[in-house]
């Protein structure tokens, strides 16, 4: 296996990014972390920061205020980087697409690599979609969409050197 | 020395709601100044309801926020009730009642979770949110989903609760008395939680009462006030039930008054339970027009008391509908509560009026313009908060909180 894939894909650190969402897929995503579902057993843990995030779970809609910002933290994520879609706000906007505050869809802006539909999505959803994706990945089919191909995920040294 | 620096906190946070932004001016240790910045969330709820049918516009208030996502719809059912003057079945009111008090459980449970998060014990974080399931379990027993209920709808609910399901409800809700026991127990017992919220962020009831504060923040202080029993609705004149008040208006009264509604909130869902066994009958009386005219609706929600006013002209949308949520009344008082606390005392303060308040994750501490820009990152006020509850495990020799080992059947 390609060793940045294996490096970003052992133990995925998640940054959580809400816009201006309603919450509930952010407690939804922090739930698949407590007991209950415990994502922590596999080694996914939040992080505080986006410069130690390998995935960027993105809820909700932006609104013109919230999208600056967004796009401000996305530029400080140490690629390679995964971005997952929580929930339907950031696939079509919902209710909220016809607002006057209404930014754009996230998917203009950032390259999301899987949607997790539902409102809000169950945890069960969310972990299906986290593994999906490290699967993809691993098995090649998929390849982060922050890169421009797979082409930069060749084993040079320094590629190895930046993981 | 006396050279002010601030400390924006927010305006994102990993663990909290609704993005909010703090500006902490602090000189030394203690903050001296604080600003609040909003927006961030403003998705314009008001201005798109007046696109939507009555029936879409109860959808649509209940993503106003994913915690009180029965609060707003059911003050807004009530609004446009009041304003078409249409009738709704006793049973349904029941209902309402019911998912009502199932919700603030939970959300008490969140915030008690993320209050011990805050000061340090993520024991009680992963206990709380544990439990919280459990909660949710009931919800999703009852609606059909976890959160977003969609249960309200104007003259009534959409859902029946089956007779069949309520044995097995009241079975699920006696076995969440004893965790809450625990809880209580546990963090209100502890001398270490004492020392970390008693005479912290003291809200005094003169204060309460000026800032206009709401829920468990004014009830903390003395201020006895609660919509259910002040305005009667739902099912609540037709329930027996205790409006749980504190003094002092600290942290930990805030904490206290969350933890005995929980109790309040079981007896209250117990007694709609007997109702709705005993009595049958439609749930809903499908109104087909709302007449022109204006009503309002409340509800005390988890947070303070939810306030709806609905216009309608008589055609199938609203005219105009204006919300007022409580965090917008709650969240100011932070301002009387935080000055003069220190840095490290600020996250549970902030936190303790249960505000859709974000904090850890990207702060700046600014210490002047010559002295360059110094970023803390997000986990530096978690660091602080943590390390003054070490220091005072250090300085008193106490463990802090123990969950015993609790085993349920």
């Amino acid at each position: 296996m390609n060793r940045t894939i294996n490096a970003l894909t052992r133990s995925l650190n998640v940054f959580h990014l809400a816009g201006s969402a309603c919450n509930n897929c952010d407690i939804e995503i922090l739930d698949a972390l407590t007991p209950r579902y415990d994502l922590e057993r596999f080694g996914i843990t939040l992080v505080g920061s986006i410069r130690h995030a390998d995935v960027l779970l993105v809820s909700g809609v932006f609104n013109r205020k919230a999208a600056i910002r967004a796009m401000e933290l996305l530029e400080q994520a140490p690629k390679p980087y995964l971005v997952l879609g929580i929930g339907g706000c950031p696939c079509t906007g919902l209710m909220f697409r016809n607002s006057y505050n209404w930014d754009r869809p996230p998917s203009d802006y950032m390259n999301i690599d899987a949607f997790v539909p539902g409102c809000p999505p169950k945890p069960e959803a969310i972990i299906s979609a986290v593994v999906k994706v490290v699967e993809g990945l691993r098995s090649g089919a998929l390849v982060p969409r922050c890169l421009q191909d797979a082409t930069e995920l060749a084993e040079t040294p320094e590629a190895a050197g930046t993981v | 020395m006396n050279k002010r620096t601030i400390v924006p906190i927010g305006p994102y946070h990993a663990l909290q709601e609704e993005p909010e932004f703090f500006k902490l001016h602090v000189e030394g240790e203690k903050v001296v100044h604080l600003d609040i910045e909003l927006g961030y969330n403003h998705r314009g709820i008001e201005k798109l309801s007046e696109s939507k049918t009555f029936e879409e516009t109860i959808f649509l208030v209940e993503r106003i926020c994913g915690i009180c996502s029965t609060s707003h719809p059911l003050a807004c059912v009530q609004a446009v009730e009041d304003a078409g003057e249409i009738p709704v079945p006793e049973r349904a009111l029941f209902i309402r009642s019911a998912v009502g008090e199932l919700e603030r459980i939970h959300s008490h449970l969140l915030w008690l979770g993320l209050a011990g998060h805050f000061i340090g014990f993520n024991t009680i974080w992963m206990w709380a949110w544990r439990f919280r399931e459990d909660v949710l379990n009931i919800l999703e027993l009852i609606t059909g989903n976890r959160n977003h209920y969609g249960m309200m709808k104007p003259g009534g609910v959409r859902r029946d609760i089956n007779k069949t399901d309520i044995p097995a409800i009241s079975k699920l809700l006696d076995s969440l008395q004893d965790p809450i026991k625990l809880f209580r127990d546990a963090v209100v017992q502890d001398p270490l939680i004492h020392a970390r919220t008693k005479g912290i962020g003291i809200l005094t009831r003169e204060k309460a009462q000026d800032y206009g504060a709401l829920g468990p923040t004014a009830r903390a202080s003395g201020y006895d006030i609660d919509v259910r029993r002040d305005h009667p609705h739902a099912a609540y004149p037709m329930l027996d039930f205790d409006v749980i008040t504190c003094e002092k208006g600290d942290v930990f009264d805030k904490a206290v008054v969350r933890i005995l509604e929980m109790f309040e909130s079981i007896r209250i869902i117990q007694q709609c339970l007997t109702q709705l066994e005993k009595s049958g009958g439609p749930v809903d009386s499908n109104p087909k027009t709302v007449p022109a005219g204006e009503g309002i609706g409340f509800y005390e929600a988890p947070r303070g008391e939810v306030f709806h006013y609905v216009r309608s002209d008589g055609s199938n949308r609203p005219i105009r509908h204006k919300v007022r949520a409580p965090s917008f009344m709650n969240v100011p008082t932070n301002r009387e509560t935080v000055l003069g606390a220190t840095v490290a005392d600020a996250t549970i303060i902030l936190a303790a009026v249960d505000p859709c308040y974000c904090c850890t994750e990207r702060m700046a501490v600014a210490v002047g313009h010559h002295d360059g820009e110094r970023l803390l990152n997000a986990r530096d006020l978690m660091r602080l908060s943590c390390e003054k509850t070490d220091r005072l495990m250090a300085e008193t020799g106490l463990r802090g909180p123990s969950l015993p080992d609790f085993q349920r059947e």
